[in-house]
């Protein structure tokens, strides 16, 4: 923890104090650069930028979740990141990380809100109750919703870690008995990163905080509010598996011999080619593997609602309103079905309802037919 | 007994019918691979996949044929303000009194096959009928539906501005699940559709005996002389058409 009376020393300054040496320090400028998907001449800027820019302080608020964001991130590859960047220079408030507790942390808090009114950066995790008044999460005697609206009151930015933040995540599954909000459903003045994902990959969320604490400003979002350079493309457009996809090969259970050779897991439910993210390219766990390379299919866990959107292991489509029998394809069936028995019957009851009509018009016809003069 | 003498009519012309039939081919096209898109069947094949390229090809075929359904739709939609007057957005424009007796009428007696006391030949459309018209103009904007939802999950593939211009429609629906979900299902229109539609048009032509099936061919229909004011004068060659 910092304490906020000291100078607000750069972030190189306190890098250098924590024992890290320059090439430490130029290696995670790199890392970072890269991560952003930024060109190589970057780095330099980068570094640059983390030598002259004061830190900025960051709160960091937790509501309806369960701390994987936290521990994503913690694990994300560069130690810079989690040891330095958030844990001994920028972050005045996280009650799962903090040391002080109790009336302490919640002065600090206080105190760095006050302080630094529109310059903090203000990070969340989990989505804040709405029902009841909000009284179904309570942190330090408030209700998630009055604390999330006073720190975002003088926050410059605020960052939406994780699908709970950005999407309402499970506890916001139907019929959302808590009423879980999405925070830039409450929010709506201020700039907002959003970053889903159960959890989020760790380097994608150091990505996020070191280009608007190095930079001061928001790195390039999509129309969904998510940085573009994570979240620009669908995990099936990144994924190693894809030419299994494009050949056609299939594995058709999860015990088949086609899934140990690899094929793709599109028939399995693999939620892919729908859910974007960085899975295919950064990775999970510095870069080790990710569930579709574990041989599970992607459960499109940055996609909005979508424990709401069928079943894991089967490609369905769920019709919106219909129980989980729903599926479209059987009900097109049936409708089909029906629809071609009442056109025949529709046919039969014609004929005999215009018959003199039908009669009368035939027996002319042959009249006609015997007139034939040439 | 005296049968009633009919007049050749040019009720489709050739951008009608040419739309219509690649219409059809576009949307069986579309249906075929958007099924197999959706649930692809088994491939027994030893090949590697560097060898292989089936599913890519099918939806190439899918894409290709969106492009096509979707150009058609233009040409058809330009030719609505240039073609005659069965073609022209004028003949779908369902806010008009006479658009909804003939809708009750044609209730009445074609769907729920009622008989009248004294017929009206008015009564009978030369080109589309009420309830057509209104089916149709459902269809284009499903088909609409189709081409946005289409185009949506297109986009990020593509690299061209036309299906960028339909990027929109994804954050609309929070993300690619739901827009997927509207494509399914909007395809089943068009499967009902089809059905009730190539129904109807054997309907008319058995009833009314006007060359309603060969009218998408020809273009011509039949039409009753007394309905046409100056017939054109024939001279002795003509004679045989």
């Amino acid at each position: 923890m910092s304490t906020n009376n000291e100078k607000r020393k750069t972030y190189y300054e306190s890098i250098i104090k924590q024992g890290y040496t320059r090439r430490d320090f130029m290696k995670f400028s790199t890392y970072m650069a890269a991560f952003m998907g930024l060109e190589s001449s970057m780095i330099g800027q980068i570094a640059k930028s983390l030598e002259n820019t004061p830190r900025l302080p960051v709160i960091w608020e937790h509501y309806q979740e369960c701390t994987c964001c936290s521990e994503s991130f913690i694990r994300s590859n560069h130690p810079i990141v989690s040891d330095i960047i958030l844990d001994k220079i920028s972050l005045d408030y996280t009650l799962t990380l903090m040391a002080a507790s109790g009336h302490q942390a919640e002065a600090a808090k206080q105190e760095t809100m006050k302080k630094y009114k529109g310059e903090y950066i203000l990070c969340v995790e989990g989505s804040v109750p709405m029902g009841d008044d909000g009284n179904y999460c309570c942190i330090a005697g408030k209700s998630a919703k009055e604390s999330f609206l006073e720190a975002a009151e003088g926050a410059k930015a605020i960052i939406a870690w994780g699908s709970c933040a950005s999407n309402g995540c499970v506890q916001a599954a139907k019929p959302n008995p808590t009423e879980a909000t999405p925070i830039h459903k409450i929010v709506k003045n201020k700039p907002i990163i959003r970053v889903p994902g159960c959890p989020p990959i760790g380097e994608v969320m150091a990505g996020i905080i070191v280009h608007v604490v190095a930079f001061g400003r928001l790195p390039k979002l999509d129309r969904l509010g998510r940085p573009k350079a994570f979240y620009g493309k669908r995990v099936h457009d990144s994924c190693y598996r894809r030419p299994y996809y494009d050949a056609g090969l299939f594995a058709e259970s999860f015990d088949d011999q086609n899934a140990k050779n690899g094929y793709c897991l599109y028939k399995v439910g693999c939620k892919g080619p729908m859910t974007y993210n960085s899975c295919g390219t950064i990775k999970w766990n510095n870069g080790v593997s990710y569930p579709i390379q574990s041989g599970h299919g992607c459960i499109g866990c940055s996609e909005e609602d979508f424990w709401d959107n069928g079943p894991f292991y089967e490609r369905t489509t769920k019709v919106p309103g219909f129980s989980e029998e729903g599926i479209a394809d059987d009900i097109g069936k049936v409708a089909a079905g029906v629809l071609a028995g009442g056109i025949a019957v529709h046919a039969v009851a014609a004929n005999i309802s215009k018959r003199k009509e039908l009669m009368n018009r035939i027996k002319r016809g042959k009249s006609n037919e015997k007139n034939i003069d040439s | 007994m005296k049968t009633k003498n009919f007049k050749r009519v040019m009720v489709w012309e050739l951008p009608v019918r040419f739309f219509h039939w690649i219409n059809v081919l576009a949307i069986i096209i579309l249906t075929l691979t958007g099924f197999l898109i959706a649930n692809p069947p088994a491939l027994v094949s030893s090949a590697e996949a560097t060898n292989l390229h089936s599913f890519g090809i099918v939806r190439f075929i899918h894409f290709t044929a969106a492009y096509i359904f979707f150009f058609n739709m233009i040409l058809r939609i330009y030719w609505s303000f240039v073609g005659n007057q069965f073609a022209s957005w004028k003949a779908f424009w369902p806010f008009s009194k006479k658009m909804w007796n003939n809708f009750w009428h044609v209730v009445k007696i074609d769907v729920l096959l009622l008989n009248e006391e004294k017929r009206d030949v008015k009564n009978i459309s030369i080109g589309h009928n009420s309830v057509a018209t209104i089916s149709y103009i459902t269809m284009f904007f499903i088909a609409i539906i189709q081409v946005c939802t289409g185009f949506a999950l297109y986009a990020d593939m593509s690299s061209w501005w036309l299906p960028k211009l339909f990027s929109w429609v994804v954050p609309l629906f929070g993300g690619d699940f739901m827009v997927r979900t509207i494509h399914h299902i909007a395809m089943w229109a068009f499967i009902l559709f089809s059905l009730v539609h190539i129904y109807l048009v054997f309907y008319h032509d058995w009833l009314e005996g006007r060359g309603e099936v060969s009218s998408m061919f020809g273009g011509y229909k039949f039409v009753r002389d007394d309905r046409i004011k100056n017939s054109v004068e024939v001279s002795e060659e003509d004679l045989e058409d």
